[in-house]
């Protein structure tokens, strides 16, 4: 689906999943904002200004990378990296994050609020803001803040104001609340929402603009090695990053899709962040996915060593893709995330993410399964140097 | 005629405004709400929105989240506001019972039976935030077919045309936000607030029930000249806070009275 047909826009529902649901003072912004994406959507001048940008600001294409050492470790399939993690701000948050302030510029927004879990999207948002002379409110978890202070900084840097959320878990899905909150009592401020989760048109709308990811890897896969690959390995949290290089591969049947949630530190709940393990459907800030909850329908409180997992639920075309069979997911670990860290710092030169960690760690399992001729493709959704505190942190080592 | 039509009508005839009381269920003490109610009632208010509480309410301000963490920890599920539904109907209560509550608790319930069980229970509607019309076909249907009322939201963002259909779709009362914002006090009740009465009242003869920000009998005041009922939630939990736990129901009820200048 190429963004910029008006049908890319759609219903705001993935089979059952998707929707509104949100307090009756967001709905006139909500559908405000949805007329306004479908307006700029149908508009090629938006898109010219966003690809341009791209190219002399965020840096794209990013490459595509052989990962030959790793590949040599695991003996088995030959495995590429989509290096998101060499886009400005060091993560695909950036794509995004480009797209809604072009977009919120044309809507004469003057005021951009914004979540963050791990921080990239804050940095990416508090980037954009000043690029463009835009206000910039960042919602960050006081927990997130702790273990991604150099973030904090930066986004202070940029010239955005953060505010620390202290309530519920202190983590991704507190600093969302605390942002709707905000957008519910400002409603003429522009909600920049960093995942593929929250009210229609957001899911939809985030999808679009990370979807460049797969558009990019489709076309350098075929032009470099001549194939697709067989295996297309991402994270999820709210699942920007995945549906982001997913999307291009959607009608290519012989690409296999595996999201990679975050299996914390055990199986029971409140553990972990791996809502296709352990999730039922049920309806989380703005919309209907599957969601990690009790008995009663509280949600439940997660965890990851990576802050950009540690989410209860998971975006609504993810819900669809898992119930269709097209996508698979499954879980890494900490540990296993850890290890991958280590592993691919060591062996590629490349310090992925945290979250980026939990894809290459997948890869590391899969790979001696598959046969030398085939090939998987990681999306390596952010680099890790914001994370070096939490790892030296689990090792150990004072720094 | 529907327990909450013949208490506006009643209302209506002796010229008085509607005080709707919001208590989170459980709160303070996981049975204070069976205690406070009764009191409330014969203090002067006329019905009662029961909070059922959420782990993520994001239409609620600072208050209704310290009270809503409380009753979680005083372990109250949707079957627990159910449950305390009938009892405070074994003990005489009289006044319309709303269950307010974000969707997904009652989702994860079962719409159709958390329907029947609150008709049974002696409930009469519900109010979700976060459940626009949009969203509500199922829901709203299954309360029809309990004689329950969806009670619709208006706020001051509504635009007119959507205000006709909101009111087309109502039952019950409609529940008119006062300002653009999550619940909690406020010094004054907004300067537009008549304006957005006026824009709702052209499109339905419904009850107006004015919510968020009511904190002082002098805004109870206000409301009973532009509107049916008030809503008082947080001014009326932060009182809650204060009181030693002997003092808590006829501290509640003193509120109450002062409210309503009685």
């Amino acid at each position: 689906m190429i963004p910029g047909s008006a049908e890319s826009i759609g219903t705001g529902r993935f089979g059952p999943y998707g929707g509104r649901y949100v307090p009756e003072t967001l709905m006139p912004a909500v559908t405000s904002l949805e007329a306004a994406y479908q307006d700029a959507a149908a508009d090629p001048t938006f898109w010219e200004e966003l690809d341009h940008l791209q190219r002399t600001y965020t840096g794209r294409p990013t490459p595509l990378t052989f990962a030959a050492r790793l590949t040599e470790q695991c003996g088995g399939a030959r495995i590429y990296v989509k290096r998101e993690d060499l886009a400005h701000t060091g993560a695909h948050k950036i794509n995004n994050a480009l797209g809604q302030g072009l977009l919120a510029r044309r809507m004469g927004k003057r005021r951009i609020i914004a979540e963050t879990g791990a921080g990239q999207h804050g940095v990416a948002t508090a980037t954009v803001c000043a690029l463009l002379g835009l206000e910039c409110v960042v919602y960050m978890g006081t927990e997130d803040m702790a273990r991604q202070s150099p973030n904090v900084f930066r986004m202070r840097l940029l010239g955005a104001e953060v505010r620390g959320v202290a309530s519920g878990s202190r983590t991704l899905k507190d600093a969302i609340n605390e942002a709707m909150r905000d957008w519910v009592t400002n409603p003429d401020s522009y909600y920049l929402l960093g995942s593929a989760l929250g009210p229609h048109p957001y899911p939809t709308m985030v999808r679009d603009f990370q979807s460049v990811i797969g558009r990019e890897a489709r076309a350098q896969m075929l032009a470099t090695v001549g194939r697709l690959p067989d295996v297309i390995i991402a994270c999820v949290g709210g699942g920007s990053n995945a549906i982001g290089i997913f999307d291009a591969f959607r009608d290519d049947s012989e690409v296999a899709l595996r999201g990679v949630e975050a299996g914390g530190r055990g199986t029971v709940l409140g553990d972990h962040a791996a809502r296709f393990l352990a999730a039922s459907p049920g309806v989380l800030q703005g919309t209907y996915s599957y969601v990690l909850q009790d008995e009663a329908g509280q949600i439940a409180l997660t965890h990851s060593v990576s802050a950009g997992l540690d989410y209860a639920s998971v975006g609504p075309e993810h819900a669809w893709l898992h119930d269709t069979g097209r996508a698979t997911y499954t879980s890494a670990d900490d540990e296993e995330a850890l290890d991958a860290f280590e592993t691919c710092s060591r062996l590629e030169g490349i310090i992925p993410a945290l979250e980026s960690a939990h894809a290459v760690a997948e890869a590391l399992k899969l790979a001696p399964t598959m046969h030398r001729d085939q090939i998987i493709l990681i999306n390596m959704s952010g680099r890790g140097d914001k994370d070096i505190f939490t790892v030296a942190d689990a090792l150990g080592v004072k720094i | 005629m529907s327990r909450i039509r013949e208490t506006f009508a009643r209302l209506q005839a002796e010229g008085r405004v509607a005080l709707m009381p919001y208590l989170t269920v459980g709160f303070p003490e996981r049975e204070s709400t069976l205690e406070l109610v009764p009191a409330l009632e014969a203090a002067g208010a006329s019905l009662f929105e029961l909070g059922v509480p959420f782990s993520d309410p994001l239409a609620d301000g600072a208050t209704i989240q310290r009270s809503t963490q409380r009753a979680l920890q005083n372990g109250i599920t949707l079957a627990d506001c159910l449950a305390t539904t009938a009892r405070l109907r074994e003990r005489g209560v009289r006044a319309p019972l709303l269950l307010m509550g974000y969707f997904n608790p009652l989702l994860r319930f079962g719409i159709e039976r958390a329907c029947r069980e609150l008709a049974a229970a002696g409930g009469d509607g519900w109010i979700i935030p976060d459940m626009p019309p949009e969203e509500s076909a199922e829901l709203q249907a299954a309360a029809t077919n309990h004689g329950l009322d969806m009670i619709m939201f208006v706020a001051p963002t509504t635009p007119e045309p959507r205000i006709a259909e909101i009111a087309a779709r109502a039952s019950g009362f409609i529940y008119v936000v006062s300002l653009t914002g999550v619940t909690g006090e406020r010094q004054s009740m907004a300067a537009n607030l008549g304006e957005v009465l006026q824009r709702v009242r052209r499109h339905t003869d419904l009850p107006l029930v004015v919510g968020f920000g009511i904190s002082r009998p002098e805004h109870v005041a206000e409301v009973a000249r532009l509107a049916d009922g008030a809503i008082v939630g947080s001014a009326l939990l932060a009182h809650l806070e204060q009181l030693p736990p002997d003092r808590l129901v006829p501290g509640a009820a003193a509120f109450v009275q002062q409210l309503l200048g009685t």
